[in-house]
């Protein structure tokens, strides 16, 4: 069932991210590095692929028009070392996103994180600091 | 005797002999882990084995063995570490003075052709022209200083081959005994046959010591075909780099790149300084890191593309 949404922004409320563009292949000129959003949805697409994995959500406003939000993340191997994969996430999953969304007001961004319907929230490591994304990668690791 | 006796006596000698291949079978596969993998025992092994492993790891590294590179190997410091976005990772092109390449004219003129979309000249997606985006084969050097992740080395008494992740690429490095080819017009003289320009060059190592192998390469492919990092360096097809690969013990090696490119830099400079590697579990499977420009066509369209408009600006230079 296509949840029932509300985008709720969250602009700049979580203050100040000492950001790192983590980024193999494009750099921030484009991104907003210290604003994030929460969206709520209906996955239409998860594609795992290079050089970004690209998660496109259906996200339905409060004048019940549905906006489709691209998320992107880094590519297969660096997400497999933060506990993403290809089965991880499926078309039709309702989820919340987190977002840095890109300057130009399109709907599109960085994810942040997922949140999806068996509970689980994926952490990509986009807008944390590089030693929060090590230990990130060092707990996928060592749960392996 | 009668068939059934010996047929049993068969029997028997078979048991005998599948006892004997199973000893052999895991008399090898011990040898083959203590041969290539950490000194740890294999992380392979049973979950229950793990808290010992953990405690085995905590141990210091056996010694290194002589002229002996063979494993696969990681960034020591995490698996991010060997990305390098911001160019060569002991001078990241970060605006600092310090990390100033020393340009000949040549050079940053073509430095300034190429728009990268990293560092303080960092330029939106539309208006990159990193050969990278195209899915052109990265070339040497920059396969050491682009997404250097897990790389696995094998090596017999002839040559070293060093397997990368990224773009599933391979380079042979001989050992043998041969000499670097000589830079020529058009490509490198081996023999009395000029050979054309690589890539990934011609490479040639030499055992220093028990544990460091210098490896000298030079035949790469012209300027307008590579970059030498993901901030738009560049490298021309005079280009002889120097990579010292020193096996500091059992499980740990230090990677030393320096560039000496009398087109580009008015004297050679380091590159990358000791950058370390640690020894993985042999039974690693390393995963695929590939460039489709299917994929990259459609990333572009779906989400590049819209990323950089409207409103987008020309590169700086």
């Amino acid at each position: 069932m296509r949840s029932k949404v509300m985008a709720v922004f969250a602009l700049a409320l979580g203050g100040v991210t000492f950001s790192v563009p983590l980024l193999a292949h494009h750099g921030t000129a484009a991104f907003e590095n210290e604003k994030k959003i929460t969206l709520k949805g209906t996955v239409a697409e998860w594609l795992w692929s290079n050089p970004h994995c690209l998660l496109q959500v259906d996200v339905k406003g409060d004048d019940g028009k549905v906006v489709r939000w691209v998320g992107e993340t880094q590519n297969p191997v660096s997400m497999t070392n933060v506990g993403w994969s290809k089965a991880a996430i499926k078309a039709g999953d309702d989820v919340t996103v987190v977002m840095l969304p890109v300057k130009n007001g399109m709907p599109l961004g960085r994810l942040v994180s997922v949140a999806l319907p068996n509970g689980k929230t994926l952490i990509s490591g986009e807008g944390a600091s590089r030693e929060e994304r090590d230990k990130l990668e060092q707990e996928v690791h060592q749960a392996k | 005797m009668t068939n059934a006796g010996a047929f049993s006596k068969v029997l028997s000698r078979l048991r005998v002999l599948r006892k004997v291949l199973v000893l052999a079978l895991i008399v090898s596969s011990a040898t083959l882990v203590r041969g290539n993998g950490p000194q740890a025992p294999a992380v392979h092994a049973a979950k229950d084995q793990k808290s010992a492993a953990a405690n085995a790891q905590k141990a210091a590294p056996a010694a290194a063995p002589r002229h002996d590179l063979s494993g696969t190997w990681e960034p020591a410091n995490g698996p991010s570490e060997g990305i390098q976005p911001d160019g060569v990772k002991a001078m990241p092109n970060d605006g600092k003075p310090e990390h100033q390449l020393p340009y000949t004219p040549y050079g940053l003129q073509t430095y300034k052709s190429h728009h990268a979309l990293f560092g303080p000249d960092e330029n939106l997606p539309e208006f990159n022209n990193d050969p990278r985006d195209k899915c052109e084969p990265l070339g040497f050097p920059r396969m050491d200083f682009y997404n250097l992740r897990e790389t696995q080395i094998l090596q017999n008494e002839y040559k070293v081959a060093l397997l990368y992740e990224y773009g599933t690429a391979w380079r042979v490095i001989w050992t043998d005994g041969r000499p670097l080819p000589k830079l020529v017009d058009g490509g490198v003289m081996i023999g009395n046959e000029v050979k054309e320009p690589r890539y990934y060059g011609y490479s040639v190592g030499k055992w220093v010591d028990d544990t460091t192998l210098v490896v000298q390469t030079t035949g790469m492919m012209a300027e307008d075909r590579v970059w030498l990092d993901t901030a738009g360096r560049p490298i021309s097809d005079q280009v002889r780099v120097e990579e010292r690969i020193h096996r500091v013990d059992h499980d740990h090696l230090e990677w030393t790149v320096t560039i000496d490119d009398p087109k580009m830099y008015t004297k050679p400079w380091i590159a990358m300084n000791k950058f370390p590697m640690k020894l993985e579990d042999p039974h690693r499977d390393v995963m695929e890191q590939y460039c489709s420009l299917s994929e990259m066509e459609n990333y572009n369209k779906v989400f590049a593309s819209p990323a950089s408009a409207p409103g987008g600006q020309a590169p700086k230079h």
